[in-house]
């Protein structure tokens, strides 16, 4: 009974051992490509004769980094900025899941609703900022309405494509069994959804923060967008830098969080090297 | 050999069963393409029969009908002297696709039947692991279905398919994926377990040595509109070890009769 020996995945410890082999090397190759590239931002500017004002080498940044840490409650906008980011991302993802899954079940739906959807889908989102900062004035709803808008799309169109191409024979096994509609849905088109759920909320999750800082551009006094404007007007290159890493910074916690999520919902998938970092 | 057959009633009966679908082609002004045409035939307990035909004859459609997922155009299917309206708990269906869900663990795929008609959990883990043993798959409950191999996955579905305890299985070419060695040890543990558990069975295959190795009878279709054009009684001993049919020269009778019925060879392919 040759079938009988399974093809299971290496043993954790082995697995583990040869990941510890590769990422003792990769981590010294990326960490020294790090400081090259440190070294690089600090003289390269005067290398090039690139004035300060123009690209501020990294130690200028990091100075302007603690003094805006001390004296323009830096750690404050990038949390209001961040749970924009949050909010943004979790109503957004919540309502594209939802309407994704209504029209993946339900054709009728989406032939109706379909031509409002790609219009939205079309139009660019961003430029509805202004249009809710009048509506809603100066507070974070029009931020966080904004990032609604852009996260909703990539999630949506994932999971109803998802619901769509699920093959015609497991339904029909599922209803062979005298499944109810709402059956179907849990066992299997909820959970089969799931992988194109999650990359769709990878692209979602790097999506929000456009979002949010493109309402906090357009109008109030907080959040890192807020910030970046204020140094842009005030010619500080260094505050602009600041507040685009601490954007970034956002935006990788979010899409590493997504990835761990991932991880730990789509267990049942072996693993691909390129699903970034493993946890 | 057909030991009981007389007294034993039918379960499966399709009766001058037509099938139209619409026609999607583009090529063609044909409103409908039909895909049998009066079929007509009966299985009793216990009994399993194959049904063999040229590809697109309309094999899988009539497993279809039979499994209450589709309704004929013309006549009826019945189960138990009932006629088919809809899926029903005494059918079961395999296909060559284990269909296995992927985020379940072996035995909650094998659940899956069991879970859907309300189950207590206690019970249907039991039933569950019996089947998987049974089916040689004890200690991989907890595998999930890609640490298995095509063979292994595919005793999986047919464990998920007796779990819900059918009297008539339905099955599509269910070893067809699987290579020549694999496939010959899963139709011999189908064969001793259709015969212990004395259950009836419609088995679609394109393969005639496994049709006369597995079956009490051979019914064989034409080519598209498929209409059941001629029935062979399988007179062999040993219907639970197609291992020991292979070996019987009795086979030997069956085979090159199908083979010209369905007309293999004749463009120059030789089997």
């Amino acid at each position: 009974m040759a079938e009988l020996a399974p093809t299971v995945a290496p043993t954790p410890t082995m697995a583990k051992r040869m990941q510890n082999m590769f990422n003792r090397k990769e981590v010294l190759i990326s960490t020294a490509v790090f400081i090259v590239f440190l070294i690089f931002w600090q003289w390269g500017p005067t290398w090039f004769g690139i004035p300060n004002y123009i690209i501020p080498p990294a130690s200028d940044v990091y100075h302007e980094f603690i003094r805006m840490l001390g004296s323009d409650k830096l750690m404050y906008h990038t949390l209001y900025t961040a749970k924009g980011v949050l909010i943004g991302f979790f109503l957004g993802a919540l309502l594209g899941m939802i309407i994704g899954y209504i029209l993946g079940m339900s054709p009728t739906a989406e032939f109706v609703l379909s031509p409002y959807i790609l219009a939205l889908q079309i139009a660019p989102k961003v430029a509805f900022a202004p249009l809710f900062v009048m509506w809603f004035g100066f507070t974070s709803t029009p931020k966080i309405l904004v990032a609604v808008l852009i996260v909703f799309f990539p999630i949506m169109v994932n999971v109803l494509g998802a619901i769509r191409t699920i093959d015609r024979d497991l339904i029909n096994l599922v209803n062979s069994f005298k499944a109810s509609r709402l059956q179907l849905f849990w066992k299997v088109e909820f959970r089969a959804a799931m992988p194109s759920l999650f990359s769709g909320l990878r692209i979602a999750s790097t999506l929000a923060v456009i979002g949010i800082v493109v309402g906090e551009m357009v109008g109030g006094n907080e959040g890192l967008g807020y910030l970046l404007v204020w140094g842009s007007g005030s010619a500080n290159t260094s505050m602009v830098f600041v507040s685009i890493i601490m954007l970034t910074l956002i935006g990788l916690v979010a899409y590493l969080a997504v990835i761990w999520a991932e991880n730990k919902v789509l267990h049942y998938i072996p693993k691909r090297s390129s699903t970034g970092p493993q946890v | 050999m057909l030991e009981g057959k007389a007294m034993s009633k039918t379960r499966l009966e399709f009766r001058d069963v037509t099938k139209r679908f619409a026609n999607k082609s583009q090529h063609s002004t044909e409103p409908f393409v039909t895909a049998v045409q009066h079929v007509d035939f009966a299985i009793k307990e216990g009994e399993v029969v194959s049904i063999i035909g040229p590809s697109g004859c309309g094999k899988s459609t009539l497993l279809n009908m039979g499994s209450g997922l589709d309704a004929p155009s013309e006549g009826q299917v019945f189960i138990d002297g009932q006629p088919v309206t809809g899926p029903s708990e005494h059918v079961a269906f395999m296909l060559q696709k284990d269909l296995l869900l992927p985020w379940r663990s072996i035995r909650e795929n094998v659940e899956l039947g069991l879970e859907i008609r309300g189950i207590a959990a206690e019970q249907r883990r039991e039933k569950a692991l019996d089947l998987l043993k049974k089916c040689h798959l004890g200690g991989f409950e907890n595998h999930y279905p890609h640490q298995l191999s095509g063979g292994m996955r595919q005793r999986a579905a047919m464990a998920r398919t007796l779990a819900v305890d059918p009297t008539v299985l339905l099955m599509d070419e269910p070893f067809s994926a699987l290579d020549a060695q694999t496939k010959m040890v899963l139709q011999q543990d189908l064969a001793r377990t259709l015969k212990e558990a004395n259950k009836t069975a419609l088995f679609i295959t394109h393969d005639l040595v496994e049709a006369v190795a597995l079956s009490d009878r051979v019914l064989v279709m034409s080519q598209r509109p498929g209409t059941i054009i001629q029935e062979f009684v399988i007179d062999l001993a040993n219907r639970d070890d197609p291992m020991a049919r292979r070996g019987d020269p009795g086979i030997a009778h069956y085979v090159p009769e199908l083979m010209k019925l369905l007309h293999i060879g004749e463009s120059g392919a030789k089997v």
